[in-house]
């Protein structure tokens, strides 16, 4: 018997059991589609966490109060009014900036900036009103150190932080809401009822991993801000950029010392301030989503196995139907090789279909964005949930056949 | 003159120790070409036990047994599936039809497995189908055929090789008596054109048709009558042409 002439037995004895047929290749589909979607969404997250976290701007620390509630993350300066200061704790001020930009106390700090920030400001134009979920006021250096380039328009200058001037740069998101297609650039908004002229647009910076919108947000000269919304209270933060990547290191420790005898921190005295550094937290995070990405793929090797589980117990329970089958093929002089080769040919045509069905579904299925996140397919997790299933699909639907094919005729009619 | 089948002392025993069940207790059996045997006996006789082994779907705990001149229990596997291809066709009490292929695949199966080409197979299946009185049915599934019908396309698929042994283990037991009469009649023109038979029957009217009555009992063969000579024609059929 030729090989063409097994395969088309094969297909004929698939195409003779419909539903035991679509059943497996059911099993097979949705264990490898979800094997290969679930590992591609915990990627995509965690690129895209690491993404946002590269956007924040390289070689950048962040230094935050650590009175009042422990520092704010990255990006997320504290409200103004959560930082009062707590029994010694001094908050940080425009002077700390200020000791933190001296050269000969700081030589690895390339630049420094106070931001101060005020969340959900109401803004309008024309008619048109939205909240702004940050408004920061800054620094020019601000800019470069936390990687906010202007799409359109320029930043403001120093000379616009000493004299208070009321200009804004706005980001992607305020621009699409306030001005639609209009250009913003030379307009003026009024940001909780105070006018400022509009002189840049942010590039935009896309979603950031589904935590907040960093294209929500205005950025104006700090006085004016705190001219008009915040008070003259404590800073948020303060943004120091180290010149390089291996001066950050350096940088740190001369903050450290630089505000340590600034607050009279030491001894008894615990630090009232606390550094975040880029490097460090991009770390932290990284573990994290990779634990998340690992947690993602035992769940999904869960679903595959529940998925073999379904594909063995289907090829299993019909395995009376097929001996006995086996059997009568045996009866009428059916060499072992042949009935041994149909049937691996079915478990291989139902694993194999099955499985690239699963790729195909899964390859579409992270085309589209799930839960806020782009899912990236890895090549690894194709290749095993491929080869685990397929695997699996010729095992169960092999072996049994194997055994009957093995019986003596008359054991195969008989087996129950 | 070559025998087509001899058994000699054959012995079955399924199971062992105090459970043994001795089924053969060393029968020996020969069968001229063109013999049409009844194979009679009680129930556990024994009688399925010797069938099975002639048809090589069962190895003789003990005994030599040849087909055709050939040493069957010392062929390998491969051997023996072209035996049971080419030498014997087996037709059983519960047809064993494979479900869900059509009469004509059935009895195309042990051409495919021979080694056939696709046209010569159908031309084969349809004679063999048509020389039941079936070649209105061969469309069908096996679900869609009564008992008699599908005992016929099992005749049908032990015939189409041409094999030189028709062993039936009961072949009219699962049907009335028009369907009977039916596979009779096709067994009486077979073995008037020359073909080796063997049939395991119950019933003494079913044994009245062949040419040879041997009986069983306790695994052992206790009476072996002629009723027509080897190389005329069977009984039943001698009587409606005379
Ligand atoms: N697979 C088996 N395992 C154990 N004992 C068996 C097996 N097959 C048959 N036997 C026993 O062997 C003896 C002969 O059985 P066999 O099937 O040959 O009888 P039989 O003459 O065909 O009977 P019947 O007319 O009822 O079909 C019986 O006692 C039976 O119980
Ligand atoms: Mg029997």
């Amino acid at each position: 018997m030729s090989a063409v002439e097994i395969v088309r037995f094969a297909v004929r004895g698939l195409a003779a059991n419909k539903m035991r047929s679509a059943l497996t290749t059911l099993g097979i589909l949705i264990g490898v589609a979800a094997v290969i979607l679930l590992v591609a969404v915990g990627e995509g997250s965690s690129q895209s966490i690491q993404r946002n976290i590269q956007q924040l701007g390289a070689n950048t620390l962040t230094v935050s109060s650590s009175t009042g509630g422990g520092g704010g993350g990255f990006r997320m300066a504290r409200p103004q009014e959560d930082s009062g200061p707590r029994t010694q704790a001094r908050p940080l001020t425009v002077d700390d900036a200020r000791a933190l930009a001296d050269k000969a106390a700081a030589p690895h700090v390339a630049s420094v900036s106070p931001v101060v920030s005020a969340n959900a400001q109401a803004a309008t134009y024309d008619g048109a009103s939205h909240p702004i979920q940050q408004v920061i006021g800054t620094y020019p250096s601000y800019f470069e150190a936390s990687n906010k380039p202007v799409a359109k328009g320029a930043y403001f200058f120093n000379d616009d932080v000493l004299a208070a001037r009321k200009v804004v740069v706005i980001g992607q998101t305020v621009a699409e809401n306030l001005f639609g297609p209009i250009d913003p650039v030379g307009k003026q908004i009024t940001v909780t009822g105070v006018p400022f002229t509009v002189v840049g647009v942010l590039k935009e910076a896309g979603s950031a991993g589904g935590f907040q919108d960093a294209d929500d947000v205005a950025i104006a000269p700090l006085t004016s801000v705190q001219q008009s919304l915040t008070g003259f209270g404590p800073l948020g933060q303060i943004l120091v950029k180290a010149g390089s990547a291996a001066d950050v290191a350096a940088a740190q420790a001369e903050i450290t010392s630089v505000l340590d005898q600034r607050h009279g921190v030491g001894g008894t005295v615990a630090a009232d301030y606390q550094i975040l550094n880029q490097a460090t937290l991009q770390e932290t995070v990284s573990a994290a989503t990779s634990t998340f990405t690992v947690l993602l793929a035992a769940v999904a090797a869960i679903s595959l196995l529940v998925g073999g589980i379904g594909i063995t117990n289907i090829m299993l329970v019909t395995v009376t139907e097929r001996t006995r089958e086996i059997g009568i093929r045996k009866a009428i002089g059916a060499p072992r090789g042949a009935i041994l080769g149909q049937f691996l040919v079915e478990a291989t045509l139902l694993s194999l279909v099955g499985g690239l069905l699963g790729v195909a579904i899964a390859v579409v299925g992270a085309q589209f964005t799930i839960a806020g996140i782009t899912p990236v397919v890895v090549p690894s997790s194709v290749v095993l949930a491929l080869g685990v299933s397929v695997a699996i699909g010729l095992f169960f639907g092999s072996y049994p056949a194997n055994r009957a094919a093995r019986l003596r005729p008359i054991e195969a009619l008989r087996f129950e | 003159m070559s025998l087509v089948l001899d058994v000699r002392d054959a012995t079955k025993v399924y199971g062992a120790g105090e459970t043994a069940v001795h089924a053969l207790r060393g029968v020996s059996l020969q069968v001229e070409p063109g013999d049409y045997v009844a194979i009679m006996g009680a129930s556990g006789s024994g009688k399925s036990t010797l069938m099975n082994i002639i048809g090589c779907l069962d190895v003789p705990t003990a005994g030599r047994f040849h087909l055709d001149g050939v040493d069957v229990g010392a062929l390998d596997d491969r051997r023996q599936a072209v035996v049971r291809n080419r030498k014997i066709g087996f037709v059983f009490q519960s047809f064993n039809l494979i479900p869900r292929m059509t009469a004509l695949m059935n009895v195309e199966l042990p051409l495919a497995y021979g080694g056939v080409k696709p046209a010569e197979r159908r031309r084969r299946a349809l004679a063999a189908l048509d020389l039941v009185g079936l070649a209105d049915r061969v469309g069908h599934q096996p679900n869609e055929l009564s008992g008699g019908q599908q005992q016929r396309v099992a005749i049908a698929r032990a015939l189409v090789n041409a094999p030189a042994l028709l062993l039936a283990d009961e072949p009219t037991g699962a049907l009335d008596s028009t369907s009977t009469l039916d596979v009779l009649g096709i067994f009486d023109r077979l073995s008037a054109t020359g073909r080796t038979i063997v049939v395991i029957t119950h019933e003494a009217d079913v044994a009245e048709h062949a040419k040879r009555v041997v009986r069983l009992r306790d695994g052992r063969v206790i009476e072996d009558t002629r009723l027509a000579p080897v190389d005329g024609l069977p009984p039943r059929l001698g009587e409606a042409t005379a």
